[in-house]
C-alpha cells in the first residue's frame, strides 16, 4: 500500500505546482475568449504583445454556441475583455443580451460593407467562409457520375445515398446548411426540398466530425461522397495530406444560391477594465498581420479586403459570388421553428 | 500550521467511532456544497429567472408537447437495457479473474480499462474500422460471401450505441465484482459442495447473495453512466436518438431556453437521486459479512477441460469486444493512403503547426497525467473519508447521505459548467478560468466511482475484527490504518485506477472553459479533428494510439506494483 501514498503525493505537489505557476508571472494581461476552433500563429500576437508590452491570455469555451452562452452568463462579471467568434447564426442572440459595447475601428474602413451586419459596431465582422457541399472528385469519376453542381442535384434519383448532412439542432455547420436550404428554395419550400431530400436516403450526423471523418468517402472509409463542409476544406485537405499534393481531392460545390456564407464577430465585452487596451487587440485583430495569418490557422477568408491571401487559397479554395442571404433577426426569430420542423420532417 | 493540521486530524479520527462520527462526512460535503451544489442551485435559480422574473412560457412546452416524455422513455430503457447487457457479460468475466491465474492475466485487466479513456469520437473510428461499412468484417464478408453490398449496418442503430456501452463499462463491472469475490472467503462454498450441495445450487444460494452488494454498486454506477450518456449516443446513436443529457446540450446551446434545460437538468438529478437512494438503503440493510482472512483470496491455476473450455471462451469474448476495436485504431494509425507509414507519428513531432496552442505531444500526455492524478487524489480522499462515513454510521439518514454523493455522477455537465461561471468568478474562490478547476470538476465527477468502489469492500469488514483490536488497546486511527485500510486496499485500487482514467478521458467535462495552452490527450486529438485532412485524421489516431499505450502502461505498472506488495 505504500505506492499510494507515494502517487497521492507527487499529484499534490503537481497540483500546487499547476495552480500557483500561472500566478507567477504578473504583468498586465488582457483576456481574449473564443470557441474551440480559435487560432492564431505565435509569432503574429507575439506582435501585439511586444507592440504594448501586454501578455494575451486566451480562453477558450467550446463551440461557438456554447462560448456565446457562457459570454451571456457571465455578463455581469465578465470572464474575458474581448471576445472573438460570434457569427451571424448567432448575432442577434448576442446583441439582444447586450454584452458587447460599440466600437467604431478606423480599420473597418477597409472591410466591405456587405460584411458589416451591425450598425451600431457591437460586433465587427473578422471573418467569412462558405458552409457548402463537398464531394469527393475520385469517386464521382470512378463511378462515372457527374457531381453536383447546385443543392436540387442532391434530390436526384441517381445521387439517393450518396449524401450525408449535419444536424442543425446539434452543430453549426448543419444550421448553416439549413439556412442555405430555406434561402434558396423559400420558408415555404425548403421542407418540400427535405422531405424529398430524406427519400432520397440522405444521412444525418449530429457533428462535422463525425460527418465529414466518419462517413464521407474523400477522409475515411465512409460511404457517402458527398458532405456538408466549407468552401475553404479542398484547401485544408492539401495542406493536411500526408503526401504532396497538386490537386485537391475533394471540390466544393458553390453555384448560385447553394452556400450560406457564415460571417464571424468580434467585440469588446461590456464590463472590460481595460477598454483601451480592449480596442487596440480589436484593432490588430482587424489589421493585416493576423487578417494574413487567418486563412492557414483556421480556413476562413479574412474580412480585410487589404489582406493577402495564401498561394494555397487562391488555387484551390473558393467562395461563393451569390451565397444564399438570411439576416440574423430572421434566424433568431425562427430558429426554434426551423428546427423543429425540420427535425419532424427529416427525422421523425 | 503543518504540524497543527496534522495534529487535528488524528484526534479528529481518534473520535471517529464517537458521537462526532459525522466530521468524516463533513470534507466531502463541504467539497460538494462548495463545487456542486453552490454552482447548481445559482444556475437553476438563474435559468428559471433570468432578470429576477420567473418566465413559466418557455416551460410550456415540457407538458404540452409528448417529446420529453419519449425523450425520458428511451434514456430509461436504453439505460435499463445496457446495464443488463454489461452485467451478463461481464460477471463470468468477473469470476475467471476473481478465481484464476493464467498468462497475461495483468496485461489484459490493463488493456481492459483502456475504454474507459478513449473519447467518443475515437471509440466510434475504432468500431467503424471493424464494423463499419468499409471496415474489416465488411469487406472480408464481402469477399468471402461474393457479396455486392456490405452485409453488416450498424451505423445509427440501436445495436451500435449499446455495444459501446457495454465496451466502456465491461470492464468497470468485471474489476469491481472480481475484485470482490476474490476475497470473498472459499471456505463456505467448499462447506456447502460438503454439505452436498451442486456448484450450481452453491452459486445461486451462498455465492451470488454475498456478490450483491458488489454487483448492484457496479450496476448503479453503469446505470447513471448510461442514463447520462452524451456522446455515445450523440455519434453513435445519430440524430434519431436523444437522450436527457443531449436534450440539455439541445435547449441550452442551441435554442438558449435555459429554463427547459434546467427543468431537464432536475429531472434527471431527481430520477438518479431515488434510485440510488433506493439501492443505499437495500446496500445498507444487506450487510452480510463472510469474509476471507487471506487477503484477495489464492488464485488457483486453471484445471480440467470445463474450467480450460469456460475460460477460453471469456477471454475470446473479451479479445473480440475490447482488443479488436482497439487494434483495429493501432492499424489505422500506421496505414495511409499509399499503406504502411510512419508520417503520422512522426509529424505528431516535427509538426509545422506556428498555432500558439501548438504543444509537443509529449506536453498534453504530462498534462494528461497530472490532471489525472490530482483528480484522482481529490476523488480517492473523499471517497475515502465518506466511505469510512457511510459503512460505520447506523440510521436512516445513511442512505440518503449515500444518494447525495452519487449526484454530481448524474449531473448534466453542460449545467454544471455553466453554474460554476456564474458563482465561482470572486476571490477566494476565482476559479472558473484557473487550471485548478480542471482536477476539481474531474474529481468530482469520480468521487462517487472510488465511492463505490471501496464501500461495498469496507462494509464487509467483520465488526468483530475492529471490537477485538480496540478492545487490545488500538485507537481508532490505528484499527483503521491496520485493519480497514489493508482490508480494502484491493478495491481503493481499483477506485483509484477508475478516478484517474475517468480524468484522463475527461468526459463529462467537455463544457468546461478550457486553458488552451494546456490542452491534454482528449482535446489534442479533438484539435486534429476539426479539420479535413488525411494527416490530421491519422494524427488523431496516432494521439489515441499513444493515450491507449499510456493508459494501458500505467495500469500494468499499478497492477505489478500491487502483486508484488
Amino acid at each position: 500500500m505504500k505506492i499510494l501514498p507515494t502517487i497521492l503525493g507527487t499529484a499534490l505537489i503537481l497540483l500546487a505546482v499547476t495552480t500557483v505557476l500561472p500566478v507567477a508571472k504578473a504583468e498586465e494581461t488582457i483576456t481574449l475568449m473564443s470557441h474551440d476552433s480559435f487560432n492564431i500563429s505565435k509569432e503574429v500576437i507575439e506582435i501585439f504583445e511586444k507592440e504594448n508590452n501586454v501578455t494575451v491570455r486566451f480562453l477558450k469555451a467550446g463551440d461557438a454556441g456554447a462560448a456565446l452562452i457562457q459570454a451571456i452568463l457571465s455578463k455581469k462579471n465578465p470572464l474575458a475583455d474581448v471576445f472573438f467568434g460570434v457569427d451571424n447564426s448567432f448575432m442577434s442572440r448576442a446583441l439582444d443580451a447586450e454584452i458587447f459595447v460599440p466600437y467604431a475601428s478606423p480599420l473597418l474602413s477597409n472591410i466591405p460593407n456587405h460584411l458589416k451586419l451591425d450598425k451600431l459596431n457591437r460586433l465587427l465582422p473578422v471573418d467569412y467562409g462558405d458552409v457548402c457541399l463537398n464531394y469527393d472528385k475520385a469517386w464521382f469519376k470512378k463511378h462515372t457520375l457527374a457531381p453536383p453542381k447546385e443543392l436540387s442535384d442532391l434530390i436526384k434519383p441517381e445521387y439517393k445515398g450518396l449524401t450525408v448532412v449535419e444536424n442543425p439542432a446539434t452543430s453549426s455547420p448543419g444550421m448553416a446548411f439549413l439556412l442555405a436550404t430555406i434561402g434558396r428554395f423559400g420558408k415555404d419550400g425548403y421542407l418540400n426540398f427535405w422531405t424529398e431530400l430524406r427519400q432520397n436516403n440522405v444521412l444525418v450526423a449530429n457533428g462535422w466530425e463525425d460527418a465529414y471523418y466518419g462517413h464521407f468517402t474523400s477522409a475515411s472509409k465512409g460511404d457517402r461522397p458527398i458532405v456538408v463542409s466549407y468552401g475553404s476544406s479542398p484547401a485544408a485537405a492539401i495542406y493536411y495530406s500526408e503526401k504532396t499534393l497538386s490537386e485537391a481531392p475533394t471540390a466544393a460545390v458553390i453555384g448560385d444560391g447553394s452556400a450560406f456564407r457564415q460571417i464571424e464577430f468580434i467585440g469588446i465585452l461590456k464590463g472590460t477594465d481595460k477598454p483601451e487596451l480592449a480596442k487596440k487587440l480589436v484593432d490588430f485583430m482587424l489589421d493585416i498581420p493576423f487578417q494574413e495569418d487567418i486563412p492557414l490557422q483556421m480556413f476562413v477568408y479574412p474580412a480585410n479586403s487589404k489582406a493577402n491571401l495564401p498561394e494555397l487559397f487562391t488555387n484551390h479554395a473558393v467562395v461563393a459570388e451569390k451565397p444564399v442571404i438570411v439576416t440574423p433577426t430572421a434566424i433568431e426569430k425562427n430558429r426554434n421553428k426551423w428546427i423543429e420542423e425540420w427535425t419532424n420532417t427529416v427525422l421523425r | 500550521m503543518r504540524n497543527g493540521r496534522i495534529q487535528f486530524s488524528v484526534n479528529f479520527l481518534k473520535t471517529n467511532f464517537g458521537s462526532n462520527r459525522w466530521l468524516l462526512l463533513s470534507l466531502p460535503l463541504l467539497f460538494l456544497a462548495l463545487f456542486y451544489f453552490y454552482p447548481l442551485i445559482k444556475i437553476v435559480f438563474m435559468s428559471f429567472a433570468p432578470e429576477g422574473v420567473w418566465e413559466p412560457e418557455r416551460l410550456r412546452q415540457l407538458i404540452s408537447s409528448d417529446n420529453y416524455f419519449r425523450v425520458l422513455r428511451f434514456t430509461f430503457w436504453q439505460a435499463t437495457l445496457s446495464t443488463l447487457l454489461t452485467l451478463a457479460l461481464a460477471l463470468p468475466g468477473a469470476y475467471i479473474f476473481a478465481h484464476f491465474n493464467f498468462p497475461g492475466k495483468n496485461m489484459l485487466q490493463a488493456l481492459m480499462t483502456v475504454p474507459f479513456v478513449l473519447p467518443t469520437v475515437v471509440t466510434a473510428a475504432a468500431f467503424r474500422a471493424l464494423l463499419g461499412s468499409g471496415g474489416l468484417v465488411n469487406s472480408w464478408l464481402i469477399t468471402a460471401l461474393d457479396l455486392s453490398i456490405p452485409p453488416i449496418r450498424i451505423d445509427q442503430t440501436v445495436a451500435f450505441f449499446l455495444l459501446a456501452h457495454i465496451f466502456y463499462n465491461y470492464s468497470l463491472v468485471l474489476r469491481i465484482v472480481a475484485g470482490y469475490w476474490s476475497s470473498l472467503d472459499p471456505d463456505i462454498r467448499e462447506a456447502a459442495g460438503m454439505l452436498g450441495a451442486s456448484p450450481w445450487q452453491t452459486f445461486k444460494k451462498i455465492t451470488l447473495p454475498l456478490l450483491v452488494p458488489a454487483i448492484t454498486s457496479a450496476a448503479v454506477l453503469v446505470f447513471i453512466f448510461c442514463f447520462t450518456s452524451f456522446g455515445v449516443i450523440l455519434i453513435l446513436g445519430g440524430p434519431g436518438y436523444a437522450t436527457i443529457e443531449v436534450e440539455i446540450y439541445r435547449q441550452a446551446v442551441q435554442f438558449f431556453n435555459l429554463p427547459m434545460a434546467a427543468a431537464l437538468s432536475l429531472i434527471q438529478i431527481l430520477i438518479n437521486f431515488l434510485l440510488m437512494w433506493l439501492h443505499a438503503r437495500i446496500g445498507s440493510k444487506n450487510r452480510v459479512g463472510f469474509f476471507s482472512t487471506a487477503i484477495g483470496g489464492t488464485p488457483k491455476k486453471v484445471k480440467g477441460f470445463l474450467q480450460k473450455s469456460f475460460l477460453l471462451a471469456n477471454l475470446l469474448f473479451m479479445v473480440i469486444l475490447l482488443l479488436a476495436p482497439l487494434s483495429a485504431l493501432l492499424l489505422r494509425s500506421f496505414i495511409g493512403e499509399h499503406g504502411f507509414t510512419l508520417a503520422y507519428y512522426s509529424s505528431l513531432f516535427t509538426t509545422h503547426s506556428r498555432s500558439v496552442f501548438f504543444v509537443p505531444p509529449i506536453n498534453a500526455v504530462l498534462n494528461s497525467v497530472g490532471f489525472g492524478l490530482a483528480a484522482m487524489c481529490i476523488a480517492v480522499t473523499l471517497g475515502l473519508f465518506a466511505s469510512t462515513y457511510l459503512a460505520s454510521a447506523k440510521g436512516r439518514s445513511v442512505p440518503f447521505w449515500d444518494a447525495v454523493i452519487m449526484l454530481p455522477l448524474a449531473t448534466s455537465a453542460v449545467t454544471l459548467g455553466f453554474g460554476y461561471i456564474i458563482t465561482l468568478n470572486t476571490p477566494p474562490l476565482n476559479l472558473r478560468d484557473s487550471l485548478a478547476l480542471v482536477p476539481i470538476a474531474h474529481g468530482l465527477v469520480a468521487f462517487p466511482f472510488v465511492v463505490r468502489c471501496i464501500l461495498p469492500g469496507i462494509r464487509q469488514i467483520p465488526q468483530t475484527l475492529k471490537e477485538a483490536a480496540t478492545l487490545l488497546g488500538s485507537s481508532p486511527l490505528q484499527v483503521w490504518r491496520y485493519i480497514d485500510l489493508p482490508l480494502t486496499s484491493r478495491p481503493i485500487m481499483v477506485g483509484a485506477i477508475f478516478a484517474f482514467s475517468i480524468s484522463m478521458g475527461e468526459f463529462g467535462a467537455s463544457s468546461f472553459v478550457t486553458r488552451p495552452h494546456t490542452p491534454t490527450m482528449p482535446v489534442a486529438i479533438f484539435r486534429f479533428l476539426s479539420q479535413p485532412g488525411d494527416l490530421n485524421y491519422g494524427q488523431a489516431m496516432a494521439m489515441s494510439t499513444i493515450l491507449m499505450l499510456v493508459t494501458a502502461s500505467g495500469f500494468w505498472l499499478l497492477g505489478r506494483i500491487a502483486d508484488n506488495r
